[in-house]
């Protein structure tokens, strides 16, 4: 299955990593992608650690195990930096995407001499700016399709607007600001050097 | 038309219950089973089925619901994992006895203590003996499936007994996935509806259920129940041969994969056939002729039919995922020996238990196990049968 791509998503509880992992599975599977989104259940408490993954392929997906060694991986709250090993089994030639207003040389002495892509994006600033309140998870996914390229960005941005008409449908008022808050994602996820 | 959708296990399984529209649900919440009876609830307040839904106080009387309602001549459901399981246990045997048709899904949870919410087969291999048949399924399609096909199963007259269909807690249950449905319609078609020949509500033909049964017959009424067991399984062949044609999905006794010309192999259930099946598709690249034989019907047991598609290997490994405790290997592996001695098929075999409590099953364990087999098969040396796969070095 050489076109598989698994990511795995480090949050905490409460910040949504687990609802954007399936989010993200929802867009994949709308561009005619086989996926899984699951995450890996634990004592669930606001603010533990929780990990989720997504797998995504062309071809039907039989594997059923936590994911070890990933292609990306997108952490929603830097100071899981500290305690996570979150570049565990991470593929050079993937990539990590970090919610983070830290330094290059911070991130890069956390992250053990991760040799692959290293991306960050301030997803606190578009979350105020676009939603104003503090919800790192619609601007992690758009950062994580950003960075995978797993589909095109238009279309990933049509098909969340239909996505989310359907999860806020008791609360229209909040799509708008999410709309934008991808949008503005998709602009502000940069690679470190 | 299939209907291509993305859904966790349970969500198929409620979906399926959904299209089925019984008569009644009796249902306990219980981790990891617990989004079956709640979303079945939605769709009771919606209005999309017009089911009698009970919120009983506890499985035990969840279980004695769905009794009552099935004895009335309705066909009734519920759904549970682990200590649920054991707080029916009582009326488990009680459904059996009566030759009541209900269905019930089973998401597997390690059965406590101590507490553990996560994914084993220690609740269903408490009830292998219970006179259910059991249905095991290794994602949410063959979870859909399975309950597609077990009404016409359980009801068949033939047959009448009670039906679970198992999958894995948190593994598939909770895992978003491709699956393929049917229509409402077609659904409705293929089941079709239920005509008990006797029922309590009958004003026609007074009948008792469930009386004392003593010396006399209650030998003879097991016996007829081991004798539906046995019929259960040709209705399993046809009602399967009926969805393949429906559908176009084939399901037989057992599934195998890359089995016809291998030489070691992995028997197992459920979602650890999956990644089986990825780690064969490696090693096959390497040129070593690996196999998987899945269970999908464990109650009735293929006897004949396991120990056929068995008896060409040089080594097999049954993978039990819940231990039995007894210094002899897991019932799984019991099933399977048994069915090749009384064969006379002689193969090499050893029984791993794994994945206990939630330990999570990877490529690099099923990996290892094929590498014992080939050690096995070149051999013929088996030292230990009886196996830990993923267990930790330190015990505490």
């Amino acid at each position: 299955m050489s076109n598989l791509i698994e990511i795995r998503w480090h949050g905490r509880g409460g910040q949504g990593a687990k609802t954007a992992s399936l989010l993200l599975a929802d867009a994949a599977f709308n561009t005619g992608k086989y996926i899984q989104g699951f995450p890996e259940y634990g004592p669930e408490r606001m603010g533990a650690p929780i990990t989720a993954y997504n797998r995504i392929s062309d071809e039907p997906i039989t594997i059923h195990s936590n994911i070890y060694e990933p292609d990306y991986v997108v952490v929603v709250d830097d100071t899981l930096l500290n305690s996570v090993p979150v570049t565990a089994g991470l593929k050079e030639e993937g990539a990590i995407v970090i919610n983070t207003t830290k330094s290059p040389e911070y991130l890069k002495e956390k992250l053990n001499g991760y040799k692959g892509r290293i991306y960050a994006i301030d997803a606190k600033k578009v979350s105020e700016e676009t939603l104003g309140k503090y919800f790192p998870n619609t601007p992690m996914l758009a950062a994580i399709v950003k960075v995978t390229g797993i589909m095109d960005e238009n279309l990933f941005i049509e098909d969340m607007k239909s996505s989310f008409k359907h999860k806020f449908a008791k609360k229209p008022e909040v799509i708008e600001g999410n709309m934008k808050a991808l949008e503005l994602a998709l602009k502000e996820v940069k690679q470190i050097q | 038309m299939s209907i291509r959708e993305r859904l966790s296990g349970n969500e198929a399984t409620a979906i399926a219950m959904k299209q089925i529209n019984p008569d009644v649900v009796a249902a306990f919440p219980i981790t990891p089973s617990t989004e079956i009876p709640q979303y079945f609830s939605t769709f009771v307040s919606n209005g999309e089925v017009d089911t009698e839904f009970v919120a009983v106080e506890s499985e035990h009387s969840a279980m004695s619901a769905t009794i009552g309602a099935e004895a009335a001549g309705a066909r009734a459901m519920t759904a549970t994992s682990a200590n649920g399981l054991s707080l029916m246990w009582e009326m488990i045997y009680i459904a059996s006895s009566l030759r009541l048709p209900i269905v019930m899904a089973l998401v597997n949870r390690a059965v406590s203590g101590p507490l553990n919410i996560h994914n084993d087969h220690s609740d269903a291999m408490g009830v292998r003996d219970a006179g259910w048949i059991m249905l095991f399924s290794e994602n949410n399609q063959e979870a859909y499936d399975n309950m597609l096909m077990a009404h016409k199963i359980a009801e068949n007259k033939n047959v009448l007994l009670p039906l679970m269909v198992c999958q894995d807690g948190f593994i598939t249950s909770h895992s978003i996935e491709n699956i393929q449905l049917e229509t409402d319609e077609e659904v409705k078609k293929f089941i079709g509806e239920y005509h008990p020949e006797h029922y309590l509500l009958n004003d026609k033909e007074p009948i008792a259920v469930g009386p004392l049964d003593l010396q006399s017959f209650l030998f003879e009424h097991k016996a007829g129940q081991a004798e539906a067991m046995k019929n259960a399984k040709q209705v399993i062949k046809e009602v399967s041969e009926e969805f393949e044609k429906w559908t176009g999905r084939k399901y037989g006794f057992f599934e195998e994969y890359m089995l016809d010309d291998a030489e070691i192999a992995i028997v197992c259930m459920n979602s650890t056939a999956g990644t089986t099946k990825a780690v064969i598709n490696k090693l096959r690249e390497n040129g070593i002729k690996a196999g998987l034989l899945k269970i999908r019907m464990f109650r009735p047991f293929p006897v004949d039919e396991v120990a056929e598609a068995l008896s060409h290997l040089k080594a097999v490994a049954i993978l039990d995922k819940a231990d039995s405790l007894n210094g002899a290997g897991g019932a799984l592996f019991e099933d399977v020996t048994s069915a090749m001695y009384v064969n006379k098929k002689q193969v090499p075999m050893v029984n791993y238990v794994y994945g206990i409590g939630g330990r999570d099953t990877t490529e690099a364990q099923i990996e290892s196990v094929y590498s014992d087999l080939q050690k096995i098969a070149e051999t013929g040396n088996i030292e230990n049968p009886y196996r830990y796969l993923g267990l930790r070095k330190e015990r505490n």
